[in-house]
């Protein structure tokens, strides 16, 4: 239980801050015409490509006391990155990035320039045009983001194996409680966080994309709007 | 993309090239796949060099925890050889049937050390136990107790030793004694309880490490089966034997294990 706690603490925390940091990222990349944007674009889908096992060992060299930003941090609170809550935050917001970026940029750029253009037209600031015409346009990108990070930090495993030091309450998820089961054979406490994380995966989605239907659904012929 | 005819032929032949590319060299050379722990790390790429050496025999090797071999050899991993971190994983595995009648060995005796990087400034090998006890000590790495053999022994040390309780809320735990070793010497941790074997490795090599007296912990007996589903199991048996007389002890010696002192009764009773 202590486990499942942790993980839905952690997926919780990380989507919620990979919404506030992806969305004027994605805003930005949806609307720049800086032509080295394809850059920054591979930069934020790297984490897709890279086995976790790869991020996680970059983090925790980078996490260690022999690089500048782990000696910072040491420094600064005393102990290192790795092996807390915190680390693992920080973690899986770089593992989840693109999880959050890609649907923010896709909803984006569905909506019609010429309404931004319009808005500006009429005197509305960038500010104003993307909190009151691009952010409810976007709602189901803005949906999608949120439940593709929280179900992706829900399942993360290699990365928080990598870093994480498997200390209970902390950085000891539900992914690696099963593990470690499964390691020290007891199967049955296994399958029983499995089959316990399985239904609350389904549930979470489930309801997400029940919701995400009122808002927007495949088929606009049905909606009067 | 179109598939066509062109293309179509052009991957069939690229298949066929390649199922007998693949046919031909295995025929070409006699095979072993070999599922090692972690701690002979340093130890299974020599004995594999020499035993190809002298028998013509390619051993293929991967590295593991012992928890993880047991578990994919129960589900048929197409293994012919396994040398565990430990005796209980090969005596289960011969208790279930995967194991050739009578072929657990004991290979080698493993020990455990304190190890930190050597900007250190603990005086480890004259202080021992007493450099854990520093305040500049935040975390300690070791192996997971509840699955690797390595993390029961650093576990039962610090037991031994009167500090485990002291001490318990700074251990961090790797999956294997692999990882472990990986938090000391990327710095996250200041210290690690460590396989002696693995500290011997390259990466580890000029670390300060203080040998753990070996009454405080259970004997870590490291045993070898061959699996009954061996491909070549006349070649899986000569590697063993290999790995437990004169050179693979050597090898292992100087590797940093220590060796069972006589040849065990299991290897003798499967003499014919």
């Amino acid at each position: 239980m202590q486990a499942l706690w942790l993980s839905f603490r952690l997926a919780a925390t990380v989507s919620a801050l990979l919404l506030l940091l992806a969305t004027p990222l994605a805003w930005w990349l949806s609307q720049t015409r800086w032509r080295a944007k394809f850059l920054i674009e591979s930069i934020v889908a790297l984490p897709l490509v890279l086995p976790p096992t790869v991020l996680g060992f970059y983090l925790l060299v980078l996490f260690g006391a022999r690089s500048p930003l782990g000696k910072l941090w040491t420094d600064l609170f005393g102990h290192p990155l790795a092996f807390t809550f915190t680390g693992l935050v920080f973690a899986s917001i770089l593992y989840s990035l693109p999880f959050a970026v890609q649907p923010l940029v896709a909803a984006f750029e569905r909506v019609d320039p010429r309404l931004l253009d319009a808005a500006a037209v009429l005197g509305a600031g960038r500010w104003r045009a993307f909190r009151e015409i691009l952010l409810p346009l976007s709602v189901p990108g803005v949906v999608t983001a949120l439940v593709l990070s929280f179900a992706h930090t829900l399942g993360e495993f290699g990365v928080v194996l990598m870093v994480g030091g498997d200390i209970p309450g902390v950085s000891r998820t539900v992914s690696i409680a099963i593990y470690d089961h499964v390691q020290a054979l007891d199967y049955a406490a296994a399958n029983r966080l499995a089959l316990a994380l399985l239904f609350i995966a389904f549930a979470v989605l489930c309801t997400v994309y029940a919701l995400n239907r009122r808002v927007w659904s495949p088929w606009p012929a049905r909606h009067a709007r | 993309m179109h598939w066509n005819g062109k293309s179509a032929r052009f991957g069939a032949s690229l298949a066929a090239l390649l199922l007998f590319a693949s046919h031909s060299f295995a025929q070409q050379k006699r095979q072993i796949r070999v599922a090692a722990a972690g701690d002979l790390q340093a130890a299974m790429p020599e004995l594999a060099r020499v035993f190809e050496l002298q028998t013509g025999i390619h051993a293929e090797v991967q590295f593991g925890s012992s928890g993880n071999f047991f578990a994919q050899i129960q589900n048929g991993a197409p293994l012919d050889v396994f040398f565990s971190a430990d005796s209980d994983y090969p005596r289960k595995l011969e208790a279930a049937g995967f194991a050739a009648p009578h072929s657990g060995v004991v290979y080698a005796i493993g020990s455990i050390v304190i190890w930190m990087p050597a900007s250190a400034s603990c005086d480890l090998p004259r202080l021992g136990w007493r450099c854990l006890l520093d305040p500049g000590i935040k975390r300690i790495a070791i192996a997971n107790p509840d699955h690797a053999p390595y993390g029961r022994a650093a576990v039962a040390a610090l037991r031994g030793a009167g500090l485990y309780d002291q001490l318990q809320e700074k251990l961090v735990l790797g999956e294997n004694i692999s990882q472990a070793a990986l938090f000391v010497q990327s710095g996250n941790a200041e210290a690690g309880i460590l396989a002696r074997a693995l500290t011997l490795a390259p990466a580890l090599r000029d670390g300060k490490r203080w040998e753990i007296p070996a009454s405080l912990y259970p004997r870590i007996e490291q045993s070898v089966i061959v699996l009954k589903s061996a491909n070549d199991a006349a070649a899986a048996d000569e590697f063993v034997k290999f790995a437990t007389s004169g050179p693979g002890r050597k090898i292992l010696l100087n590797s940093g294990f220590r060796l069972p002192a006589v040849m065990p009764a299991a290897a003798a009773a499967r003499q014919p």
